[in-house]
């Protein structure tokens, strides 16, 4: 079954046993020790498990995790796929999934986006999705417009074919040096960063209130690509202009533009709509995001935001009714600066019961002093937990205040 | 004074990438429980720089925004306008760098400034990201500075200005000094929301441009400036 030579075999099959003990443990998913192990080991691994795969790349700031779960379960339809369901999105994870299903005629790979470009040097994977820039963790990671630049060097004189959103203008220049590009009208809710033109700084003209609309730039040529795959309210648009209805389990106007993207990607690989919405249709939660927890009659639902376009997807998923807890932390993954706390638009949380915590939980609380938001701060998300009568609660974390809490529920996912 | 206090937030479409929004928020919000009446104009930088303003604020961001922003404000001239008829202004980060002589670009090759503060900026060795500390220069009467910086930058202070403080935690200007002032400009490496770690630095800009202000309830501020202090000056 497998024509890997016999070190990476052995290699691949210590990362495995690895990722078991790490699971075994309680320690992890396991998904980033496996791979460390086996790339020890033979440090071309990646390269010789990507090779034959019919591979897809997924990068974005935002929906990463739950776009090539998307597409990981569309391309199911055509054979088995592997894929690193659990977020392992740098080249040890990359190891640990291809490793943990060599037999699979294909691959879905969420990669961290400074990664892109090596990965795909390494891998040549066939498809490359793209789907969002903004601001993120900025203490770290790289600036984004320095990012898209790395993108267009990465992707130029490749034969690779990029599914990207053109609703976003950085996307759209970081993408459009690609031989082929599927553009998809996924829309771009936050635009803080997309004021001026990649391209030449000029200012960005675009309809303001509407999601998917025309931009273009004042000053040079650059403008809104005329988008093959249209996202329009709960409907997908194919290129041949049938309308499909999402009907998705997965919440939100971003999960229906992940949706869009995936069906995009689906055809990139030949499979069809029809055949690819019904995989779709069945993801209910993504590596803990979205599920429902429940303790002593308070019903959770778990939602993670990282940075503040994905604070403003996940307010859209959450209702006004019902209590919110927030926990926010400055770990390493998370950012050691709170400072973007300040771009995330907290006014809409006013008259709701919200409840503050996580270790920065008083940078958190200032912010919501400032913004008119009135809240309770507890000292951990147990407190919160019995603070509140029995009910349906919203709970938004950041990264790993969010794995904290799905820790706590055993790594629901 | 005019009816209301004007804040004037300039290129928040090049400049606010690190929640440079929360100076903004800081100061309207401290003005209006002083009961100041406040009005924040957001100018974008397609469009001029009013002069008419009491408190003018720049933010951070990256090189290529940077390069844009001061070209821009060159050009403009409605900044120095405001500034010779009296308003105060809060530089942060690479805002900060922009109103000196040069700084450096993408490349670390020298790019004029728009010369509002006797400072000249180069790109240092390595990038500077974490806590600061430091103490103000007691002439402004501030308790310490407490914030987070993130840059590469290295800033040369000259005679025509004094160093805002000195650190005890953090890089700052990279001589042991951290910003600096001059007249009614600030200038500063603490990016994003420094005046939410700094309230009395957000008051005395309120002072320079409304008066005297009565005191009010600062906890959630002295917890948080508590809690960070705590964390970076540990015995």
């Amino acid at each position: 079954m497998s024509q890997l030579p016999l070190r990476a075999q052995l290699a691949s099959a210590l990362g495995r046993t690895a990722a078991t003990l790490s699971r075994a443990t309680g320690r992890g998913d396991g998904s980033v020790i496996g791979g460390r192990v086996g790339l020890l080991l033979e440090p071309d691994l990646l390269r010789k498990l990507a090779h034959e795969k019919k591979l897809a790349l997924v990068s974005a700031t935002n929906g990463k995790t739950t776009t090539t779960r998307l597409i990981a379960s569309a391309l199911q339809e055509l054979g088995e796929v592997a894929t690193n369901a659990f977020g392992a999105n740098m080249p040890a994870g990359h190891v640990s999934a291809l490793s943990s299903n060599k037999a699979a005629p294909y691959g879905v790979l969420e990669v961290d986006e400074k990664y892109l470009p090596e990965v795909l040097d390494t891998t040549e994977a066939g498809v490359v999705v793209l789907m969002n820039l903004s601001r993120d963790q900025m203490d770290r990671a790289a600036e984004i417009w320095l990012l898209a630049q790395k993108w267009r060097r990465a992707l130029a004189g490749r034969p690779a074919h990029v599914i990207a959103n053109c609703d976003d203008p950085l996307v759209t220049w970081g993408a459009s040096t690609a031989a082929r590009v599927t553009w998809v009208a996924g829309g771009q809710r936050w635009h803080e960063d997309s004021w001026c033109c990649p391209e030449c700084g000029g200012p960005l003209d675009r309809a303001e209130g509407i999601v998917n609309a025309d931009w273009a730039c004042r000053e040079c040529t650059f403008s809104r690509p005329e988008p093959n795959w249209i996202l329009d309210g709960e409907d997908a648009i194919d290129p041949y202009g049938h309308r499909w209805r999402l009907d998705l389990q997965l919440p939100g106007t971003a999960n229906r533009s992940n949706a869009v993207v995936a069906l995009a990607t689906a055809a990139a690989f030949g499979l069809e709509p029809q055949r690819a919405l019904p995989r779709l249709r069945e993801v209910k939660s993504v590596a803990g995001r979205y599920t429902t927890v429940e303790r002593d009659g308070r019903v959770m639902k778990l939602l993670l935001a990282k940075n503040p376009a994905g604070w403003l997807e996940a307010f859209d998923v959450t209702r006004p009714d019902r209590p919110i807890v927030l926990s926010v932390n400055a770990q390493g993954p998370d950012g050691r600066d709170t400072s973007w706390l300040w771009d995330v638009d907290y006014r809409i949380l006013a008259g709701r019961h919200v409840y503050v915590t996580g270790e920065r939980r008083l940078d958190l609380a200032l912010r919501l002093d400032v913004a008119g938001v009135g809240f309770i701060l507890v000292d951990d998300f147990s407190q919160a937990v019995s603070a509140l009568p029995p009910g349906d609660i919203d709970v938004i974390a950041n990264y790993t205040a969010f794995q904290s809490i799905r820790t706590e529920f055993g790594r629901a996912v | 004074m005019q009816s209301s206090l004007r804040i004037v937030w300039i290129y928040p479409d090049l400049l606010s990438t690190y929640g440079d929004q929360g100076n903004v928020l800081v100061l309207e919000q401290r003005a209006r429980r002083r009961g100041i009446p406040v009005e924040v104009v957001h100018v974008r930088s397609s469009d001029p720089v009013p002069e008419q303003g009491d408190i003018y604020l720049i933010g951070g961001g990256e090189d290529r925004p940077q390069i844009l922003g001061a070209e821009r404000l060159r050009r403009d001239g409605g900044l120095h306008r405001a500034i010779q008829r009296g308003a105060s202004l809060l530089a942060v980060c690479a805002g900060y760098q922009i109103m000196g002589s040069v700084f450096g670009g993408e490349e670390g090759q020298p790019v004029p400034g728009i010369g509002l503060l006797d400072i000249s900026s180069g790109r240092g060795e390595r990038r500077s990201v974490g806590e600061l500390a430091a103490e103000v220069d007691p002439s402004l009467g501030l308790p310490t500075l407490t914030g987070f910086e993130n840059h590469m930058g290295v800033t040369r202070l000259g005679p025509g200005v004094t160093p805002l403080s000195r650190t005890l935690v953090g890089t700052g200007n990279g001589d042991g000094t951290e910003g600096c002032f001059a007249g009614k400009i600030i200038g500063t490496y603490l990016h994003g929301p420094a005046l939410a770690r700094n309230p009395a630095l957000a008051d005395l800009l309120l002072r320079w441009a409304a008066g005297p202000l009565p005191a009010m309830d600062d906890s959630w501020y002295e917890r948080l400036r508590n809690e960070r202090l705590g964390a970076v000056l540990k015995p």
